[in-house]
C-alpha cells in the first residue's frame, strides 16, 4: 500500500510540478484565504479581547448597591390581601447599605478577592466663577487599589494624597480642565442638600474614557459622606474576585445572602458581550465564505488538471492501476495545493497582522492607540482545518469523475 | 527483454494446466444508442504461449476493438473473455485491473507514455503500482529492459527528447515491466519509419521466438502481419479467415 501511495504521491507531485502557473494560482488563492482569515481573527478576538479586559479592569468585578432587585413591600400589602396604595414619593436621598462593614467583613470571609466601601453623591465644583455638575465617589485609598485600577490612573500625585489635606479632592483632568484648576487650587464642592464644601485639589485622574474625565471626582469616603449629608453613608459595595470569569456566582450569592443588588461585570455588559457573539458568529462567516471562494481556484485547477490529464488516466487505468489509486493522485495533487497554500498563508497571516498591529488610531474619545491583535494557534489551526478540508472536497470531486473514466474511451478517441 | 522475471511476478509461460492464455468466447460488443453500432459479433480467437498472431483489416472493421475486449480494456456486450481458464466478465473493474497489471502488457499506436516523466519512471510505472519488488529490484530490472532494448543510454530522458522509434521501443519495456504472458499491441508500428518499424518488429519477434510469450498486434500493414505466424482478419466486426476453429 505505502509503494502504491509513493507512486501516487510521486505521480500527484509531477503533475502540479510542471503546471507552474495554474498551481501558482491555486497555492495564492489558498494562501490568500488563509493569511486573510489569520488576520482578521487576530483582529476580531484581539479587539474583543482588550475591549473585555478594558471593562472589567475598569470597573470592580462585582458592585452590590443599596438598591434591591424588586420594590421593598409595603406594610398595608403585607397585612392585607388586597390594597390600593397611592401618593408614595421617593426618598430625595440614597438610603445607603445598612452596616456596611459588617457585610463588606463577611464578603471578605468567602470571598477570593477584595472588598472595598464607595460612596456615590452628585455635586456641583465651583472654581473661578465656573461651575460643573460632578459625579462625586468616595473612596478607600487604602483599599481601592484592590479592587480597580484607580491609583494607576492618578496623575500629578497619588491616590493616597487623599489623606494630605482635609478636604482633599483629585478632579477628572478633563473636569479639571474645564474648570482651569491645578493642584494645589481650591475648589467649591455643593452636595445635593446644599452642603458647601472647600476642597483643595491635590491630583488629576485619567481614565483614558473622555465622558468619565470630565464628569467624576475622587474624595475620601468620609469626606463625601459629609458632601452628601449622611454621616456612616456607603451607597456601594466594590469587590474584585480572583477569578474573573466567578463573578457571576459570586454575585448571584452576595445577593441571596445581603438581599442587596449584585451586579457582576457581566450582567452590566449583557448586551456587548451578546453582541460579541453575533460578532463571533459573523466573523466565522467571513472567513468561511474567504476559504470557500479560495477552495472554488482549488476546484478550478483540479479540475483543469484532471480534463487536460484524460489520456494519462487512460493509460495509467489501461495498465492496470485501480480506480483507487488513481482518486488518490488527484486528491493529493488537491492536498499538496491546500497544504502549500496553508503554509504560506501562515506566513502572510501573520505578516498582515503585525502590520494591522502598528496601525494607530485615534480617537477624540480615548488615548491614541495602536489596533489590538490576539495571536493565537487556534486561528491557524481554524485556517488550515478549513483550508485542507475545501480542498480535500475540491479536489475529490474532479478525482472521481477522473478515476471513473472508461480508458477505451479515451484511446479510441485519441488513435 | 532478456530481463529476468521479476520474482513474484506471474512467469510468462505459467498459464493454468492446460488452458490458453487467452481464450475469446463468441465475442460481441454493441455501442448502445439511437442507432446501436456493432463493433465485434461473434468473434472466437485463442491465444497460446508463443503465439504470434496479426489482426488485420479495413479501418472501422473491429480490430482494435477485439484487442481491447482481449485485453481487458473492454467488457463485451455477450460472450466471455478468459485468461489462464478464468472467466472475466463478471470480474469488478478492479479485479479486472489488477489483470492487467499481471498478466498482459499493451503497446499504443501513439506510445501512450506520461510525458512528465522520464523513460526509467515511465517503465517503473507498472512494478511500482504492483509493489511487489523492492525498489532497488525495480530499478534494476527498468535498466535491463531498457538496455535490452537498445535504450541504455536514454533513460533519464524524457519521452519529448525521444525519437519515435525509442519512444516506441520504451513503451513495449514500460509493457513487460511487469513480466506479462501475453503483449497486445495496437498498430505499434502505425506511426513510425521503416528502420523504426523493423526494430520494433525484430523486438516483438524475439519476445514470441526466445521467451515464448505470446504477442498480439493489430496492423493495417500487411506485409508485417504476414511475417506473423497466424492472420486474423476481421471485416465488419467478424473474424473472417484466421477463426478458432478449436473455439466452440
Amino acid at each position: 500500500m505505502s509503494a502504491r501511495f509513493n507512486l501516487a504521491f510521486s505521480i500527484a507531485l509531477t503533475h502540479v510540478r510542471s503546471r507552474v502557473r495554474q498551481t501558482l494560482v491555486g497555492v495564492l488563492g489558498v494562501a490568500t484565504g488563509v493569511g486573510f482569515s489569520v488576520m482578521m481573527a487576530a483582529l476580531m478576538e484581539g479587539s474583543q479581547r482588550d475591549f473585555i479586559t478594558q471593562l472589567v479592569d475598569a470597573l470592580p468585578h462585582i458592585l452590590v448597591s443599596d438598591e434591591h432587585r424588586a420594590p421593598s413591600p409595603q406594610p398595608a400589602e403585607e397585612r392585607y390581601d388586597a390594597a390600593v396604595i397611592q401618593g408614595l414619593t421617593t426618598k430625595a436621598i440614597r438610603p445607603g447599605i445598612k452596616n456596611p462593614y459588617a457585610i463588606m467583613a463577611a464578603i471578605s470571609g468567602w470571598v477570593d478577592g477584595a472588598v472595598a466601601p464607595s460612596v456615590q453623591a452628585k455635586a456641583v465644583v465651583r472654581f473661578a466663577g465656573r461651575d460643573r455638575t460632578a459625579s462625586v465617589i468616595g473612596v478607600d485609598p487604602k483599599r481601592e487599589g484592590q479592587v480597580s485600577k484607580l491609583p494607576t490612573q492618578i496623575r500629578h500625585g497619588t491616590l493616597e494624597d487623599l489623606y494630605r489635606a482635609s478636604n482633599a479632592i483629585i478632579l477628572g483632568d478633563g473636569l479639571a480642565g474645564k474648570l482651569g484648576a491645578r493642584t494645589g487650587n481650591v475648589v467649591a464642592v455643593t452636595g445635593g442638600t446644599g452642603q458647601v464644601l472647600l476642597c483643595t485639589v491635590v491630583a488629576f485622574s485619567h481614565t483614558g474614557v473622555a465622558s468619565a474625565d470630565d464628569s467624576q471626582a475622587y474624595m475620601l469616603v468620609k469626606t463625601a459622606q459629609i458632601l452628601a449629608g449622611q454621616t456612616g453613608l456607603v451607597n456601594e459595595i466594590r469587590v474584585k474576585a480572583q477569578d474573573v470569569m466567578s463573578a457571576r456566582e459570586i454575585a448571584a450569592r452576595i445577593e441571596a445572602e445581603t438581599g442587596y443588588k449584585s451586579v457582576s461585570w457581566q450582567e452590566a455588559h449583557e448586551d456587548l458581550l451578546s453582541a460579541f457573539e453575533i460578532r463571533n458568529l459573523i466573523m466565522y462567516m467571513v472567513v468561511g465564505a474567504i476559504l470557500l471562494v479560495a477552495s472554488f481556484g482549488t476546484y478550478n485547477i483540479i479540475s483543469t488538471i484532471t480534463h487536460e490529464k484524460t489520456r494519462d488516466i487512460a493509460i495509467l487505468k489501461s495498465l492496470g492501476l485501480p480506480e483507487a489509486l488513481v482518486r488518490t493522485i488527484f486528491v493529493l495533487e488537491g492536498l499538496v495545493i491546500g497544504l502549500t497554500g496553508t503554509l504560506l498563508g501562515f506566513a502572510l497571516g501573520y505578516t498582515l497582522s503585525l502590520a494591522m498591529g502598528q496601525v494607530e488610531i485615534k480617537s477624540p474619545f480615548m488615548d491614541a492607540t495602536h489596533l489590538p491583535i490576539f495571536y493565537s494557534p487556534t486561528h491557524y489551526a481554524l485556517a488550515a482545518a478549513v483550508a485542507l478540508t475545501a480542498s480535500l472536497v475540491a479536489a475529490y470531486l474532479p478525482a472521481r469523475k477522473a478515476a471513473s473514466l472508461q480508458p477505451v474511451d479515451i484511446i479510441r478517441g485519441a488513435s | 527483454m532478456s530481463a529476468a522475471p521479476a520474482p513474484g511476478a506471474t512467469s510468462a509461460g505459467a498459464p493454468l494446466a492446460g488452458a490458453p492464455l487467452i481464450r475469446a468466447e463468441n465475442l460481441s460488443r454493441v455501442i448502445s444508442g439511437e442507432v446501436p453500432a456493432t463493433l465485434i459479433t461473434g468473434a472466437n480467437l485463442s491465444v497460446d504461449a508463443g503465439a504470434f498472431i496479426a489482426i488485420t483489416g479495413p479501418s472501422g472493421s473491429g480490430k482494435s476493438s477485439l484487442l481491447y475486449l482481449l485485453g481487458l480494456l473492454d467488457l463485451p456486450t455477450t460472450g466471455e473473455v478468459y485468461v489462464e481458464g478464468r472467466a472475466t466478465s463478471r470480474l469488478s473493474e478492479d479485479a479486472r485491473a489488477a489483470l492487467r497489471l499481471e498478466k498482459l502488457g499493451f503497446v499504443f499506436q501513439f506510445h501512450f507514455l506520461l510525458p512528465e516523466f522520464t523513460a526509467l519512471d515511465n517503465v517503473l510505472l507498472p512494478m511500482r503500482a504492483r509493489g511487489r519488488l523492492k525498489p532497488q529490484a525495480m530499478d534494476e530490472r527498468a535498466h535491463a529492459l531498457l538496455a535490452a532494448l537498445g535504450l541504455e543510454d536514454h533513460g533519464r530522458k524524457r519521452p519529448d527528447q525521444l525519437s519515435g522509434g525509442q519512444r516506441q521501443r520504451v513503451a513495449i519495456a514500460r509493457a513487460l515491466a511487469n513480466d506479462p504472458a501475453v503483449l497486445l499491441a495496437d498498430e505499434p508500428t502505425g506511426n513510425l519509419d521503416t528502420h523504426s518499424t523493423e526494430q520494433v518488429f525484430a523486438i516483438l519477434r524475439r519476445l514470441v521466438d526466445e521467451e515464448r510469450r505470446a504477442v498480439v498486434i493489430v496492423t493495417h500493414d500487411l506485409a508485417l502481419a504476414a511475417r506473423a505466424d497466424r492472420q486474423v482478419r476481421v471485416v465488419d466486426g467478424r473474424i473472417v479467415e484466421g477463426v478458432d476453429e478449436g473455439v466452440p
